[in-house]
């Protein structure tokens, strides 16, 4: 949808020559350190800074041919503390671009109304002021407001870094929701290559000096890094991070040391394992326990040691069954169905197995595109 | 009757004015000139936003011209204007401009960036932007400065005795004197202070009024939105 080359010198070069095509309908992150041009950038998709140099195109059309309120009412903006109108309400704060676009009063408040829900605001809030509010309630009407005149383009500056990492996480985790829900083209800026690799469909990593050092997927950023400052500016764990992108769908599974809690002596013994997991009647895993330890027909949950947190094969990712394997005493990590119900168990070996196959396959994917 | 209260309400004819109308003509030339200092102020103000380098040189000569004695400023009137109410009211409004022009600025000033980012992002002129989103969080501190600027215009409008009784209830401290009516200086004097109390908390009154959004028990205006540290209402953490 745009096609942006441009410098912009101040005296100080504050983007160099950036060229970024933005997908339509997904979102789309600037990464990179303070300083490296990334809200500049955003801001001049609604001219709020001029380039110097270099068109931006918006579906097609270059953004300086039409009046710039026009542009930048057709996209929402939000910002780092919310920037609400202190001295309007909170209905009235997000009824504000419906307004200026000349809606009535009662068709803009009904809009309004319905936004607050959709961004999960109780509506009993819509007559208070922003000061009554949390920052985390303040941060999603700055969402709203964003939202009301329902452009197709949202352009977010750091919406959530002053916030609280449990609000944050809950802003993202709806933020990705809302994504789902409407489909907008997103322009998302932040410093936090967490929340980068998490929301972004596609992510451009931008270096001091204001130049794109890598436009890519998570995944690929996390796989293929272009260079030794975005290396660097991933992390030491992008290994690790990067499983977040495998599926655990194609784990093998094993059901052998899994036991019934009113296990014969023989069921007990048969599978030649250092501990079994026990489950209840349900299926249900209770713990593990070591086959000497264990006495048929009378095991107490209360002695078996913790079995520690269940994954989901199919939903969770190779990263969350590491994880479990890691944590569990046994060194095994427990699968288990959408209703809590034991599939099996698998090793760490197994699991590391699986991260070198998808790794492998991975290559091979790429092999096949690029030739 | 030769009580002390006796003459209280009777005002010696010279004045050509009863007691109410004394009360009349002195909110009058006490208040337009604050009025008249607002509006000049307004817009002084708003250059003083928009080109930062004017507000120094600005402040510094609405503060020499606040140092000038009342009294210099009358004489030096007089020649224009004669022994006139505006002869007063032309000081009075200079100086309700000093106070206000810095109230207005700093109010405006303290609008916070990201309030102003937003607003222009979303597609507010510069006109549009001044008025619905500045203006109205700057009316707290605007009000902060009429208060002042009320008060002591109220006050000074009593120097006008000086200049042939131009000074409404102040002309009442002269004719004590004249004719040794003691109890008409204890009139002037308190009717003057009930005025400026009461406008004042009339003044407190619109601030209240105009400002539903501060926060209740709020003494100075929010500075920045979102993370002060603030009394809220229990029943808004859900």
């Amino acid at each position: 949808m745009e096609s942006v080359t441009k410098r912009y010198p101040d005296g100080t070069v504050a983007v160099d020559r950036l060229s970024l095509e933005i997908p339509d309908g997904s979102i789309t992150v600037l990464v990179g350190p303070s300083g490296c041009g990334k809200t500049t950038t955003l801001r001049m998709i609604n001219r709020m800074v001029e380039p110097t140099e270099g068109t931006i195109l918006l579906d097609g059309e270059d953004i300086q041919r039409q009046p710039v309120t026009t542009l930048r009412r057709s996209m929402g903006y939000v910002i780092q503390n919310a920037g609400l109108f202190q001295h309007r309400t909170i209905v009235d704060n997000i009824a504000t671009v419906p307004r200026m676009l000349g809606w009535g009063k009662q068709k803009a408040r009904a809009r309004a109304a319905e936004l607050m829900e959709r961004v999960g605001l109780d509506a009993a809030l819509a007559k208070r002021y922003p000061y009554q509010l949390s920052g985390g309630q303040q941060q999603r009407v700055g969402v709203a407001r964003a939202l009301a005149a329902d452009p197709p383009v949202l352009l977010m500056d750091e919406p959530f870094s002053a916030v609280d990492p449990v609000v944050r996480k809950g802003l993202q985790d709806e933020l990705l929701r809302i994504q789902d829900e409407l489909g907008k083209t997103i322009v998302f800026v932040t410093h936090d290559i967490d929340e980068a690799i998490k929301l972004g469909t596609m992510v451009a990593v931008m270096r001091t000096g204001g130049r794109l050092a890598q436009y890519a997927p998570p995944a690929e950023l996390l796989s293929d890094p272009a260079d030794a400052f975005v290396e660097d500016f991933l992390g030491a764990d992008r290994g690790i991070r990067r499983l977040s992108f495998f599926p655990s769908a194609r784990l093998e599974l094993t059901t052998g040391p899994v036991i019934p809690l009113d296990a014969t002596a023989e069921q007990i013994a048969a599978p030649g394992a250092d501990h079994l997991l026990v489950t209840d009647a349900d299926g249900r895993p209770l713990g593990w326990g070591a086959p000497g330890d264990l006495t048929a027909g009378d095991i107490r949950p209360a002695e078996l040691l913790p079995h520690g947190r269940p994954f989901v094969p199919g939903t969770d990712s190779l990263r969350a069954a590491l994880d479990c394997a890691v944590l569990s005493p046994t060194g095994w990590a427990v699968a288990v169905d959408a209703g809590g119900r034991v599939t099996g168990v698998v090793s760490q070996q197994t699991i590391g197995e699986a991260i070198r196959s998808a790794h492998a396959a991975d290559r091979a994917d790429e092999a096949k595109v690029s030739s | 009757m030769n009580g002390f209260l006796d003459g209280f309400f009777d005002i010696p004819s010279d004045l050509q004015h009863s007691w109410l109308g004394l009360i009349g003509l002195h909110l009058r030339e006490a208040l337009l000139p604050v009025l008249a200092g607002l509006l000049l102020a307004l817009p002084l103000a708003q250059l003083c936003v928009r080109f930062r380098w004017l507000y120094p040189p600005v402040l510094g000569a609405t503060t020499i011209l606040y140092a000038v004695p009342s009294l210099a400023f009358f004489v030096v009137l007089i020649d224009y204007t004669g022994q006139t109410e505006l002869t007063v009211m032309i000081p009075l409004a200079v100086y309700s401009l000093v106070v206000l022009v810095p109230a207005i600025v700093d109010g405006v000033r303290s609008v916070p960036q990201e309030t102003l980012a937003a607003a222009t992002a979303m597609g507010f002129g510069p006109v549009r932007r001044y008025l619905q989103v500045q203006l109205p969080i700057a009316v707290p501190a605007i009000l902060a400065g009429l208060r002042v600027a009320t008060a002591s215009s109220i006050s000074l409008v009593s120097l006008g005795a000086l200049i042939g009784n131009q000074g409404a209830l102040g002309n009442l401290l002269a004719a004590a004197q004249k004719y040794d009516r003691p109890e008409l200086a204890v009139n002037s004097v308190v009717t003057t202070a009930v005025l400026a109390i009461l406008c004042d908390a009339l003044l407190v009154l619109l601030r209240v009024v105009l400002t539903p959004w501060m926060p209740n028990g709020a003494r100075s205006r929010p500075k920045t939105g979102g993370r002060r540290q603030r009394p809220v209402p229990q029943d808004v953490i859900r």
